[in-house]
């Protein structure tokens, strides 16, 4: 397995083969069990993770200590930035060697773009980013992915549409590449405002992969076999009454699923924390696994702290 | 002294301006009108402590319009340092000079990699925040010229590169 996973640091979703997320999904189902307590293990016993969380982000840091104690490693950290050497005007790189001296891994989550790359290049030990600034977020999209494989079989041959703020969301930025490894159809749903950057348009048009876009879920809900929802920001629209406009086509209710043919088998995700884009009664139905989604974020990085450390 | 010949006259200056023969050196002709200085600054020509003399003609007339050129005596420029100059003056010549003669001519040809001579656009790219790191781009395409931070991935061209010679 190890052979086709030759990577040092997680810093971006690009690095990645598709071998090697092959390899990381394929760990990742193994490691289901042990996410849900039902399997004791402790590949990791002795090892020890830093948590350096340059800003907050509850959900992302308590999946990365949960994957840690899962396997009996232990964590360190901080979890806000005013308790960090940073406040006293320490560089990030010296932050960096510092803790490489007292961890195996280093999980980092910072508010400037590039701060992985930066803290990879100076890092011993291993860098894993958890987001750093408007950048990249490669964890995310591998749950994201892993969510996609588990519930539909393969990524491969979907018709998956992204939708609401496609212009400045970095995790449908960072999926979007992603998907862009695979076989599949992609529709981008957003107002004309918060279309997907041209780059990425672009590059996916030089990959020869199908996509198109609408302004409306409903226009494209009926062919969907995945429905990637992200929040739309008030503070993007220049009034009450733009963002209101908006708002009102981009949130999702049961009613809407029920009205419409949709596929049986719908899978509607979401990256989380949502304010009012899924409605709370779209979640007692089958197409609702944006928590399945979140809970994946534990076995995906059992995996490649697993990946890393016993490289 | 007709308006025609006020102005041939100029040329003809402008001309001379142009040949005036150095010995021994690097001469850069053809860089894009107004982008001499960012020549100089990223040639590291105005700190840097050398013998040579530099003159700088700007403004200067050819049959492709107006343009800058660089004189640099009794020295020459490596190659990768030439190659340097390619992201703000694609259309740069540079000729070696040994003796009054023109030995070597050339385009100058763009590097894979622009290190330390140029800011990241991206305010808050990691790169720009006081950290002991040197700035990074790797030349995604040609033309135009695109550069792409190695840190936070932010692409730049045009005069964005020129904008942001260190």
């Amino acid at each position: 397995m190890k052979d086709v996973f030759e990577k040092d640091h997680i810093v971006r979703i690009k690095d990645f083969t598709r071998d090697e997320l092959t390899t990381v999904f394929d760990l990742a189902e193994e490691m289901i069990p042990i996410a849900e307590g039902k399997k004791k293990n402790n590949d990791l016993e002795g090892k020890l993770l830093a948590n350096l969380f340059f800003e907050p982000s509850t959900r992302t840091r308590l999946s990365f200590e949960g994957a840690m104690k899962r396997m009996a490693g232990r964590c360190i950290g901080f979890a806000e930035p005013g308790t960090s050497s940073a406040k006293k005007g320490e560089t990030l790189a010296d932050t960096i060697r510092v803790a490489a001296g007292y961890a195996d891994i280093i999980v980092l989550r910072h508010p400037h773009e590039g701060a992985a790359q930066l803290a990879a290049n100076f890092s011993e030990v291993p860098i894993i980013n958890a987001g750093d600034g408007a950048g990249r977020h490669p964890t995310q999209t591998l749950l994201d992915l892993f969510t996609i494989k588990r519930e539909m079989d393969s990524i491969s041959g979907n018709h998956i549409g992204i939708a609401g703020d496609l212009k400045y969301g970095r995790t449908v930025h960072s999926l979007t590449n992603a998907l862009s490894m695979y076989d599949t159809k992609l529709t981008f749903i957003s107002p004309p405002s918060l279309r997907m950057p041209e780059e990425i348009i672009d590059e996916l048009k030089d990959k020869g992969i199908h996509h198109t876009e609408v302004e409306e879920i409903d226009e494209v809900l009926e062919e969907l076999d995945i429905l990637y929802m992200t929040r739309i920001q008030r503070e993007r629209f220049p009034s009450e009454e733009d963002y209101e406009n908006v708002a009102r086509s981009y949130h999702l209710e049961n009613d809407m699923l029920r009205d419409r043919d949709v596929n049986e088998d719908l899978t509607i995700m979401h990256p989380l924390p949502r304010v009012d884009e899924i409605n709370a009664d779209v979640d007692m139905t089958p197409h609702a696994k944006y928590f399945q989604q979140a809970a994946n974020g534990v076995p995906v990085r059992m995996a490649l702290l697993k990946l890393l450390m016993e490289a | 002294m007709s308006e025609d010949q006020e102005k041939k006259m100029e040329d003809k200056k402008q001309k001379e301006i142009k040949i005036t023969p150095i010995k021994q050196g690097t001469v850069i002709d053809h860089i894009r009108k107004g982008r001499a200085m960012k020549v100089l600054k990223i040639l590291d020509l105005i700190d840097r402590d050398i013998e040579s003399i530099v003159s700088v003609a700007m403004n200067v007339n050819s049959s492709m319009g107006k343009k800058d050129i660089v004189k640099v005596e009794g020295m020459e420029l490596k190659n990768e340092e030439i190659d340097k100059i390619s992201l703000i003056a694609p259309e740069a010549t540079v000729n070696i000079v040994r003796d009054f003669e023109v030995v070597k001519k050339h385009r100058v040809g763009l590097p894979d990699k622009a290190r330390g001579i140029l800011k990241c656009r991206n305010q808050n790219c990691i790169s720009n925040q006081d950290e002991p790191v040197i700035s990074e781009f790797e030349v995604v395409a040609k033309d135009p010229v695109t550069l792409r931070c190695e840190y936070c991935e932010r692409k730049m061209k045009g005069e964005e590169i020129s904008e942001n010679v260190i």
